[in-house]
């Protein structure tokens, strides 16, 4: 016995090891909690990676702070002139954009609608991330210490990124909306077709569950359907590149998400959603997309890529004197205070602000003459639905206002002077 | 005469330091989880794996190279999202190869250990996708050509990092 047990000895133990991994996987497998029962080795390997992975991505913040803010002023004057054009821009387009939004918001009022807002966000930086292409989920700075819980929105200026998977004390896993194993209840914006939003092994993202006869044209951008009850509505997560005939009765819709998910450095956790009811007099509580602007003071300025006289899509630069475009913007409305605090985000206590435009380009604002009534679509402004801060929509069929249903604000060049149409 | 992990006449065993035997591992965790995040293509590397076939055959002891596998493995799998225990499970079986290949080739040059990587890295492969398919029933992305191109990118990087570590090695 012991002869047979010493010939094959490295083998016994490789057995034994493999077996235990193996029983473990099937612990886990079987439990829906799996969390819980594999949370200790995960907090010994986070504490062991993360603090090394900090403190790298605070030297590299530290080298590119210093660089960006003393030595690479290159162009400075040019880009302090485009933003100054692009705020007057914004001014203008913001008195209209201000209309459009109390109209709708008493609109809103008369239809008892409950709107959901985005009333607390955290900026958290991108550590790492898992380190494998089967499983797409990065690491962010912030944890239980800061008040970060399972199933929060993580969120870009540019759109939804994914949500809290796993918290420990000070940094926290986000599942990205590209993981197969993650889920997002989406909408297409024009046609309002509801479906699951979900990530393949082969790290695309598509729309599960629209019917097959349904027309879905490419270029139409997916929101959020607010359906998961993690993601508000209407935030933008991407647009759709391909649509073709899928298994079954559906359609397999490939859909390339606006944040760039590979290159995540600042995110947002969306810490506090409130559910609220419009009044007619209430002035515009606080957007999503105004907080986006804000809270994202270190993302580096894009091209601007509708720079002349673009509507409704203005990317989210920071003015020179360190104002966003948003605050500034609210000087042009009498009775609506500039948050003085940017980074109070509050809702409930932050001075409100005028709601348009959003002041980046993925929360882009388009108000559409639709004549379809808000009952008719799968969006019925029931009592308790949850009403997306980014997509109010003036001009709907229901005309309780004296005003004709305004233009539409497309996405496209207007000249400053030809503001309104009508 | 027979070649046994002991007969240090025909193949060279070597140890490594304890910090090495700890931090090693712990930074190649590391880099592959945090250089993904500034440089996205260093996801089809595989540096642990690299390691683990670096540590295996450098020691020649199967069961230090199974457990040394098995750790860093699933150190690996506690960063990701999927159950614990994929990458512990592929990394074991990876140790153990390894370790019993080194124990009867010479693996000290380049070009040996060019094809012992890209071997093991196939295998590497196949358990995990094995394991993740028909144990956890997760669906995996296959593509051959995808596959090989990043067996051949982990060979060639794994002969670099293989001439880094063997200035760690002491002889035992």
């Amino acid at each position: 016995m012991e002869t047979v047990l010493g010939r094959y000895r490295n083998l016994i133990v490789l057995a034994a090891v493999l077996f235990v991994q193996i029983l473990g996987l099937a612990v886990q497998v079987r439990r829906s909690t799996e969390n819980d029962s594999s949370r200790l080795i995960r907090v010994w390997a986070v504490g062991a990676v993360s603090p090394f992975e900090k403190a790298l991505v605070w030297v590299q913040t530290s080298v590119g702070n210093v660089w960006h803010n003393y030595f690479y002023l290159r162009g400075i004057r040019a880009e302090n002139r485009e933003l100054k054009l692009e705020i007057e821009r914004m001014r203008i387009e913001q008195v209209r954009m201000s209309q459009d939004a109390d109209q709708a918001r008493r609109l809103q009022a008369l239809l008892a609608f409950k709107e959901q807002f985005i009333s607390q966000t955290m900026a958290a930086q991108v550590i790492g991330s898992s380190g494998s292409e089967q499983s797409r989920s990065i690491y962010i700075d912030k944890g239980e210490k800061q008040g970060i819980k399972p199933d929060m929105a993580v969120i870009t200026a540019d759109g939804v990124v994914g949500k809290v998977l796993r918290v420990y004390h000070s940094t926290s896993q986000v599942l990205l909306i590209d993981d197969q194993s993650s889920g997002v209840g989406a909408i297409l914006e024009r046609s309002r077709l509801q479906g699951i939003l979900r990530g393949t092994p082969a790290g695309e993202v598509v729309l599960e569950k629209v019917m097959s006869d349904e027309a879905v044209p490419t270029g139409e951008r997916v929101l959020t359907s607010g359906g998961d009850r993690i993601f508000p509505k209407g935030l933008p997560i991407g647009t759709v590149t391909r649509v073709s005939p899928g298994s079954e009765l559906f359609l397999n819709i490939r859909v390339k998400p606006t944040s760039d998910l590979s290159k995540l450095e600042e995110v947002l956790v969306v810490t506090k959603i409130d559910d609220r009811q419009a009044t007619p007099d209430q002035v515009g509580p606080v957007r999503a997309s105004d907080i986006l602007a804000e809270r994202l003071p270190s993302v580096p300025p894009k091209p601007a890529e509708n720079a002349a006289g673009t509507t409704g899509a203005v990317t989210p630069k920071k003015n020179p004197d360190g104002t966003t475009p948003a605050t500034e913007a609210t000087t042009v409305k009498p009775g609506t205070a500039s948050p003085s605090n940017p980074g109070a985000m509050n809702a409930a206590t932050a001075p409100h602000k005028p709601a348009w435009p959003p002041p980046n380009a993925g929360l882009k604002a388009e108000t559409k003459p639709k004549t379809v009534p808000a009952n008719a679509t799968g969006t019925s402004p029931s009592a308790g639905q949850v009403k997306p801060a980014v997509t109010t929509q003036s001009g709907t069929a229901v005309k309780v206002s004296d005003e004709p249903p305004r233009p539409a604000v497309q996405p496209k060049p207007q000249p400053p002077a030809q503001d309104s149409p009508q | 005469m027979a070649i046994t992990y002991t007969s240090g006449e025909q193949v060279e065993v070597y140890r490594f330091s304890i910090p090495t035997t700890i931090v090693v591992p712990l930074a190649a965790v590391f880099v592959q989880a945090w250089v993904p995040t500034r440089l996205h293509f260093f996801a089809i590397f595989d540096l642990p794996l690299l390691v683990t076939i670096f540590f295996a055959i450098s020691r020649r002891n199967q069961v230090a190279g199974l457990l040394t596998g098995a750790a860093i493995g699933l150190l690996q799998d506690a960063l990701t999202s999927q159950p614990i225990g994929l990458y512990g499970i592929s990394k074991t079986v990876v140790g153990y190869g390894a370790s019993s290949l080194g124990i009867k080739l010479d693996v000290d040059n380049a070009v040996a250990r060019f094809l012992l990587t890209l071997f093991f890295y196939i295998i590497h492969l196949i358990v995990y996708v094995g394991v993740a398919r028909y144990l956890v029933t997760l669906n995996m992305a296959w593509s051959w050509q995808r596959e090989l191109a990043s067996a051949f990118a982990n060979a060639l990087l794994g002969v670099v990092i293989y001439a880094l570590l063997d200035r760690l090695k002491q002889r035992a």
